[in-house]
């Protein structure tokens, strides 16, 4: 099994679970960004392509005390990932600056170990060759690579905005390897309306995703697991940060942990 | 010629009648009715994409792969009927011993089949040698699996040599000769490879540490799933080559192998299960007790319903626990109608903890908020299996009437 590996820069994402309302703009903006075709049905939403996904969490009270709140879901570029390791053909890894988990299409064969590996679900399977009806091909982002069917994809913190973040900073005389806060973003963090994902460094203290980590209702999904996420949540409210990992009745719900 | 007998029965081994091949030809028309409609569905498969099976996101893994670890358990016969009679000199297990060769060969290939229609990319299949990631158990798995099947077919080309018609050339009786000469050393890479990929087929489950059901940690050398389904393939492997045997009798009426035999191999493949029982149990309650409260779960929240229920897990342990007791009991042993029950009951087990360990694993929900979801196979992937099965029931059906399979045959048949 692989170890925690650590990295100088360490790209996450914090989303305050408080401001989010579910409207899904993050999934649209992600799918627009990164080439998931459109799907003829739907319905299916265990056959639904996409890289993030909003789940609706429950308090489970009756009215008046019932609550929602909801949860969105990319990749967790997990320190520890579990897909890594059992890729036969290291069409994933983890060994890059930034600590983002990659996958390489032409890599992969479509075995699914890495989708079967994963407990947030966060891999997807292309069941069927991929269309852009009419002229929607035309809308394809250049930077992204569309994938066909037959093999495993998932969220990659939009990379190729970081190459590209990367580039301008060379362009511009800057260090491509201490961009400011804001300079690299995901499409999910820019789409969302009430600014509930913040994106940026762990590690750089200039980045304000460094000092909402260390919130003290900051937390990860399924931190027992010991996969050290790298994305973390926020909520005032301990019923949803129960509901981010799994205790046994008498336990208490755990603060927040640091990876 | 001798129009009372068939018209293939030069071909046939020494001493040894079949039924007419106009019978011959209806079985084998049937089978490949069969063959066509699995043909059908691979066909689907490979030409519309894996969207055509009843897969998704949350079940990438489904019956093919159940029936893949199954089959390649059950097959485990061939590696250590092999071990025992080339390498350990059991000399009575050589009465056997081909059959189980051929069971082997038919249920690894079979399982490469199937597995040519569950990678989403067949034609990269060749990627788990080129870009192999050692720290994969798949990929110990692939090396191992292709390996191991290069093994049977080398374990079943003398056995083909050995038709009364190709043995009259002196080359081929040679070439038979000689291939029977290496056996022992291929009866040894072969125990070495199956034992190492059915550890790892095991193992594959027992790493998934974001996978509570499945995984394994914390003792020794883990994931322990690796040595129970060495355990469980080397217990059932036996015991279902002489279910075969007794299939095959019954279908032609013609005894095969003697009871003795039999018993043999059921007393081996129990002594087994007796040990993989005791560490089935005690891997159970380490595991309930050990591994699940550490990561915050539950026993019960590892069940639901009646699909996903407990009496899946009970039943897959009391059809081993029953079969060790009573396999182990001379006077319970020697009883056919126990002996056959008990061997199918450990095979059944054998198969319900591939299944668990592959469906159970991924339909247990592991995010708090998320759900349990059901996981149904579709026809196409029925289809792929009934392909694997009428290949196999064709091969050996050809095997049986034209290959000496049985030594005991002739003599077993003599007053009939």
């Amino acid at each position: 099994m692989s170890e925690i590996m650590d990295f100088r820069i360490r790209w996450g994402m914090v989303i305050d679970l408080d401001k989010c309302t579910g409207c899904g703009a993050c999934m649209v903006a992600c799918q627009a960004e990164n080439n998931i075709a459109p799907q003829v049905d739907a319905s299916n939403k265990l056959r639904s392509l996409n890289w993030l996904v909003v789940y609706r969490l429950s308090n489970g009270r009756a009215f008046p005390d019932h609550e929602v709140a909801y949860l969105p879901r990319p990749c967790m570029q997990c320190g520890k990932p579990s897909c890594v390791s059992v890729c036969p053909v290291i069409a994933t890894d983890k060994r890059e600056e930034g600590g983002i988990v990659s996958q390489i299409p032409p890599r992969c064969i479509g075995c699914r170990y890495c989708m079967a590996s994963c407990p947030y679900h966060a891999r997807y399977f292309n069941w069927y060759d991929p269309k852009w009806p009419g002229d929607l091909g035309r809308a394809l982002t250049p930077d992204v690579s569309t994938r066909p069917r037959g093999v495993v994809e998932k969220c990659t913190f939009c990379h190729h905005r970081w190459q590209k973040a990367k580039d301008e900073a060379i362009a511009n005389g800057r260090d491509p390897w201490d961009l400011p806060d804001g300079a690299y973003v995901t499409s999910c963090a820019e789409a969302c309306p009430n600014g509930a994902i913040t994106f940026g460094d762990l590690k750089n203290p200039k980045h304000k995703v460094h000092e909402l980590s260390q919130s003290p209702y900051a937390f990860r999904l399924l931190e027992r697991l010991g996969t050290d996420p790298q994305v973390y949540y926020l909520s005032r409210r301990e019923w949803v940060r129960r509901k981010g990992d799994n205790y046994l009745e008498d336990e208490p719900t755990a603060g927040t942990r640091r990876g | 010629m001798d129009y009372s007998k068939p018209l293939d029965a030069a071909l046939f081994p020494e001493d040894c009648p079949r039924c007419s091949l106009t019978r011959f030809m209806m079985w084998l028309g049937a089978l490949s009715l069969l063959l066509l409609f699995g043909l059908y569905a691979a066909v689907r498969v490979l030409g519309w994409g894996l969207g055509e099976t009843g897969m998704d996101d949350y079940f990438g893994f489904g019956l093919w792969i159940t029936f893949d670890l199954a089959v390649i358990a059950l097959g485990a016969g061939a590696f250590f009927t092999g071990l025992l009679r080339y390498i350990l000199n059991i000399d009575e297990l050589k009465n056997i011993v081909n059959l189980a060769a051929v069971i082997g060969f038919l249920c690894y290939t079979g399982a490469m089949l199937i597995l040519v229609l569950d990678i989403g990319q067949p034609i990269r299949c060749w990627f788990g040698y080129w870009y192999a990631n050692v720290h994969s158990m798949l990929t110990e798995v692939i090396f191992c699996i292709t390996c191991y099947c290069i093994v049977l077919i080398i374990e079943y080309v003398p056995l083909v040599l050995e038709n009364r018609q190709l043995a009259k050339s002196r080359f081929v009786s040679a070439l038979a000769h000689n291939f029977h000469l290496i056996m022992p050393l291929f009866a040894g890479i072969g125990a070495f490879l199956s034992t190492f990929h059915q550890g790892s087929l095991g193992g594959m489950y027992g790493v998934l540490f974001g996978r509570p059901y499945a995984f394994r940690d914390g003792f020794f050398i883990w994931p322990w799933t690796f040595f129970l389904f060495i355990l469980s393939a080397i217990s059932s492997g036996p015991m279902f080559t002489v279910l075969v045997c007794t299939l095959m009798e019954k279908m032609s009426g013609r005894r095969l192998v003697t009871w003795d035999v039999k018993q043999l191999m059921g007393k081996i493949g129990g002594v087994m299960l007796v040990i993989y029982t005791v560490f089935k149990l005690l891997d159970t309650w380490a595991w309930a007790t050990g591994i699940l409260p550490r990561v915050g779960m539950t026993f019960d929240q590892m069940f639901h319903g009646m699909i996903y229920g407990k009496w899946l897990m009970a039943a897959e342990l009391l059809f081993i626990v029953v079969p060790a007791v009573c396999l182990l009991m001379p006077s319970l042993r020697r009883n056919p109608a126990v002996f056959y029950t008990m061997l199918i009951l450990t095979c059944v087990s054998v198969t319900l903890n591939r299944y668990l360990q592959t469906v159970q694993t991924l339909a247990v929900p592991v995010m708090p908020f998320d759900s349990w979801y059901t996981y149904a196979p579709n026809w196409a992937e029925w289809g792929a299996c009934i392909l694997v099965f009428a290949y196999a029931a064709i091969v050996l059906s050809l095997s049986y009437r034209y290959l000496p399979m049985f030594p005991q045959e002739a003599s077993l048949n003599k007053d009939r």
